[in-house]
């Protein structure tokens, strides 16, 4: 697929060549075994990894899988590890790397193959989990007046909705490794921002049966590696440590 | 032969596919959505700026109601619209505002008391009611007479992506990631599912369905630049048109957005301009007054991008090594709003461009941006030419926008035609029951797919599906862009009709079955390129301008010779073009009559029944000067019956309440 909108229409470059070195493998193969291979690229003015990856598939390997969708850092499908760390590839600039780039797929998720990771199934599965929708009481008449909302009240419940589900802070989680149903950052944000949501009527003791235990948010270990790496800026930290002193409090004096 | 039956098979996991998905579910029917990507990955998300409904409940918004978003709306669409859906459409918008409140859509809300804005470049103050107080809010947008486009800061389609792709969740609904539909299951008129290709093993599945839906999005990416996410290539409009039999409608209007970045065309809202931004040239002169003193940067968006394009050709664009482009100026509105309200186009400055929209210009240029054109159905969606396929979103050619969509208004139709869809689909489902299908008939097209794909492997094609596209691209921007011309649109059909021919003779280097990239690519160029042709083949034959299709030497819109709808159908696999038909759009029971849209050219040469349409509209409204508007509206053009029941009735404001 070609997609290089992004790329000088004259060619014109910075004089850079850059290697990206990048993980092969494909689970559906049984020959395929992970490998780095190392791929050359004239670096253009202002590329970025989406730019530099389609130009790799277009003109040197036409079987390298990866994931980009709006390209513009909104839908979080192209989360992969930039120099070992998690981040966005569509709005990583070559120009803020070194020359030699090592590329890799997002741990934890499941591998469908090279670039390519299955964050939609496990993000399926969390929300199922925690039922994270929210919790109307009873059917709205769409014919009249909405509930009114505090306009402060709506605009924090933005800034936790804010997350993409790309899937960096479960990438960058110390607990994510060792326990494979930690619902993350991810989901204990998810619920905070229900929980703020007057929308949804579950109470706290509810929530606690959700997410009151060590797949939750007692599983935190606060090494902050969530908020490190979320490319939305999301406080993360700061959310699961008030969720966690909620859920301590639900557990302590159950309603 | 894998085969999957279900009621209702849902090709698209955007909002208005999902949308369509719970409302089938909640009438108790069995749905399946098919999606390329996860559901919350759609190009839904990337909607910054709002969704158009006239609550009326911020200041600015006071007085608006559903006739006032009528008029803008057909205004904007240059009369090209079905205006009974555009009514079906607006009484909807506020009921779909509200349940996807109710769903958790964190709208921005109105904050009573006095507050700076900026409104055609200087401060004001605006009072918000106390009464108004916690109700849902609205900002300005192009071509709308009233503050009326409701927002979540600018993630309004990720907010409400999210709420939606929960509640399909919530509602049981599985989407299947991952899954490109091939080919439409068909036989004798009636449709009977699709044949779908897993992206990861690359296995086929028959998904056999008594409805099926497409609502797989726009086809931006057959341009070189566009706005449009990199999955919108057109391919699910293509479905329909291989079938032979089921028409596209208006493929030649393709809108362009007047504000996207260079060089990657990402966008930056509308609502730069509408909340006080505005555009600058190589001067840092502001010149959309000169073109349109009533409207300046709020014209619409077909007529600010043409406006910008002949500012440039002027001399006075802004040259740089991508080409040239213009400014748009936010820094009147200070850090504060942007911070908190466009906050998405200063992370896309800061990333992409390298710098602060607070303190610096941003460099900007029109770029491709929404598919006007689809797949022509009727007022309940269904296609005009496949019984039990349907079709919604922008997908579709339902037809609202006419020849020019508001800004705000397509994914308010997103989930308004999901909505109102989704019931036509369950009662199709309840009287249709499961049809008699033959198994042979599901083989027949499940073999047939699976040849083209081997033909793609294993044929020895030489040509590359990538070069192809490459230049099918270049070619729609060049000759089939903002400004058109008989002599660039034939040469445009020539060319690609050669890329298609070319494109029956392309071969795949990777013979990986599942999951490969480059066969991928080889498929959907195919389809795309009967897109392009139908695009460029639709514009070359339309001589005049109408919205979005603009052509230099027909600059006038002509209602007497062109005041109806075109239709695309490819009856036959070996075409090279498309077969153009027409359909008329009758006057005679418009509401709106033509006339001049209040911004943009006052140039056109009228229908020959538009005198007769206006003298009647005046004298009906003439005989009941006691009226309200309700009974106004309903004595110039009846629509109500067309609704879904659940759907009827009016719409609480805070000036209208209902008892």
């Amino acid at each position: 697929m070609s997609t290089n909108a992004g790329s000088p229409p004259n060619g014109e470059g910075t004089g850079r060549r850059l290697q990206l070195r990048i993980l092969r493998y494909n689970p559906q193969d049984p020959d395929s075994r992970p490998h780095l291979q190392t791929f050359e690229v004239d670096e253009a003015p202002n590329m970025t990894l989406f730019v530099a990856l389609n130009d790799i598939r277009d003109h040197q390997d036409p079987s390298l899988q990866f994931d980009f969708v709006c390209r513009a850092g909104i839908c979080g499908s192209c989360a992969m590890l930039i120099d070992g760390r998690p981040g966005l590839a569509c709005r990583t600039l070559t120009g803020n790397l070194g020359e030699r780039i090592t590329l890799a797929p997002l741990p934890f998720f499941e591998l469908i193959g090279d670039l390519s990771v299955n964050t939609g199934k496990w993000m399926r599965r969390m929300t199922e989990r925690l039922e994270a929708w929210v919790h109307a009481q009873e059917d709205v008449d769409l014919r009249r007046l909405e509930e009114r909302m505090e306009p402060e009240l709506a605009e924090q419940i933005y800034e936790l909705e804010r997350c993409i589900e790309c899937g960096c802070c479960l990438a960058a989680c110390g607990t994510a490794r060792m326990r494979k149903d930690f619902v993350g950052a991810v989901g204990l944000n998810r619920i905070a921002r229900l929980r703020l949501d007057p929308r949804d009527g579950r109470s706290d003791a509810e929530y606690y049966e959700l997410i009151g235990d060590d797949d939750g948010v007692f599983g935190c270990m606060s090494l902050l590696g969530c908020e490190d790496v979320c490319p939305k800026n999301l406080g993360l930290q700061t959310r699961i440590a008030y969720m966690r002193r909620k859920m301590l409090r639900a557990a302590v004096f159950p309603a | 032969m894998k085969v999957v039956y279900t009621d209702v098979l849902v090709i698209g996991g955007g909002l208005a596919g999902l949308r369509t998905a719970v409302g089938v579910r909640r009438r108790g029917r069995d749905v399946l959505v098919l999606s390329l990507v996860p559901a919350k990955r759609s190009h839904s998300a990337a909607a910054q700026g709002g969704m158009q409904a006239s609550l009326g409940s911020s200041a600015m918004g006071a007085g608006d109601n559903e006739d006032v978003h009528f008029e803008d709306t057909v205004r904007g669409s240059d009369w090209g619209a079905d205006q009974r859906v555009v009514r079906m459409f607006v009484n909807t918008a506020p009921k779909a505002i509200r349940e996807l409140a109710a769903w958790g859509v964190p709208w921005n809300r109105v904050a009573r008391g006095s507050r700076e804005s900026v409104v055609n470049a200087e401060r004001i103050t605006i009072t918000e009611s106390n009464e108004a107080h916690g109700l849902i809010t609205a900002r300005d947008f192009g071509g709308t007479k009233k503050w009326r486009t409701c927002y979540t800061a600018d993630g309004t389609g990720h907010t409400m992506l999210y709420a939606l792709g929960d509640q399909t969740i919530a509602h049981g609904i599985p989407v299947l990631e991952r899954q490109e539909a091939l080919a439409l299951i068909h036989d004798a008129g009636r449709c009977h599912g699709a044949v779908v290709r897993d992206l990861i093993t690359g296995e086929l599945t028959a998904y056999v369905a008594t409805a099926t839906v497409i609502a797989s999005g726009g086809y931006g990416r057959i341009y070189r630049v566009s706005t449009n996410a990199i999955i919108c290539e057109g391919t699910g409009v293509a479905l329909a048109l291989e079938t032979g039999v089921a028409p596209l409608g208006n493929m030649e209007a393709v809108q362009f957005h007047p504000t996207a970045i260079i060089t990657a065309g990402i966008l930056t809202t509308e609502g730069c301009r509408g909340d006080g931004g505005v555009l600058r040239d190589v001067d840092g002169h502001r010149f959309m007054p000169d073109y349109e003193p009533e409207k300046k940067e709020l014209a619409s968006r077909d007529v600010v991008s043409r406006r910008m394009t002949e500012h440039m050709r002027k001399g006075k664009g802004v040259p740089s090594r991508y080409g040239e482009h213009l400014w748009l100026d936010i820094t009147n509105l200070g850090r504060a709003h942007i911070e908190k309200n466009l906050r998405e186009v200063k992370d896309i400055c800061e990333y992409f461009l390298g710098i602060d929209p607070v303190e610096q210009w941003i460099p900007v240029r029109p770029t491709q941006h929404y598919s006007m054109g689809g797949i022509r159905t009727d007022h309940t969606g269904q296609s005009q030419g496949l019984k039990g396929l349907f079709a919604c979103g922008e997908s579709a050619c339902w037809d609202m926008h006419g020849f020019n969509r508001l800004g705000g208004n397509s994914v308010a139709e997103t989930v308004v035609s999901g909505m109102i869809v989704s019931e036509f689909v369950a009662d199709f489902c309840e009287t249709e029951g499961g049809a008699g299908l033959s198994v042979a008939l599901v083989r027949e097209f499940l073999q047939r797919e699976q040849a083209r794909l081997d033909r793609l492997l294993h044929g020895g094609g030489s040509e590359s599906a990538n070069e192809l596209r490459t230049r099918m691209e270049q070619v729609m921007m060049d000759r089939v862009g903002i400004f058109r011309t008989g002599e660039e649109l034939e040469r445009a059909v020539r060319e690609l009709q050669e890329l298609l021919l070319r494109s029956r003779n392309i071969g795949v280097r990777s013979r990986v079955r599942g999951a490969n990239p480059e066969l991928v690519a080889a498929y959907r160029v195919q389809k795309m390129l009967k897109v392009a042709l139908c695009v460029a083949q639709g514009a070359s034959l339309r001589t005049e301008s109408r919205g979005a299709h603009f052509r230099e030497d027909y600059p006038q819109r002509n209602d007497r010779d062109w005041l109806k709808r075109t239709l695309a159908t490819w009856p036959s696999e070996d075409d090279t073009l498309p077969t153009i038909g027409y359909e008329e759009i009758d006057v005679t029971t418009m509401e709106l009559p033509p006339g001049f849209r209040g911004y943009g050219a006052r140039n056109h040469i009228e229908h020959p029944d538009t005198g007769a349409r206006v003298a009647e509209v005046e004298r009906i409204l003439d005989t009941m000067p006691e009226a309200d508007r309700f009974a106004r509206q309903s004595a110039l053009m009846e629509y109500e019956s067309l609704l879904p029941e659940k759907y009827r009735g009016r719409n609480e404001r805070l000036t209208e309440r209902l008892r």
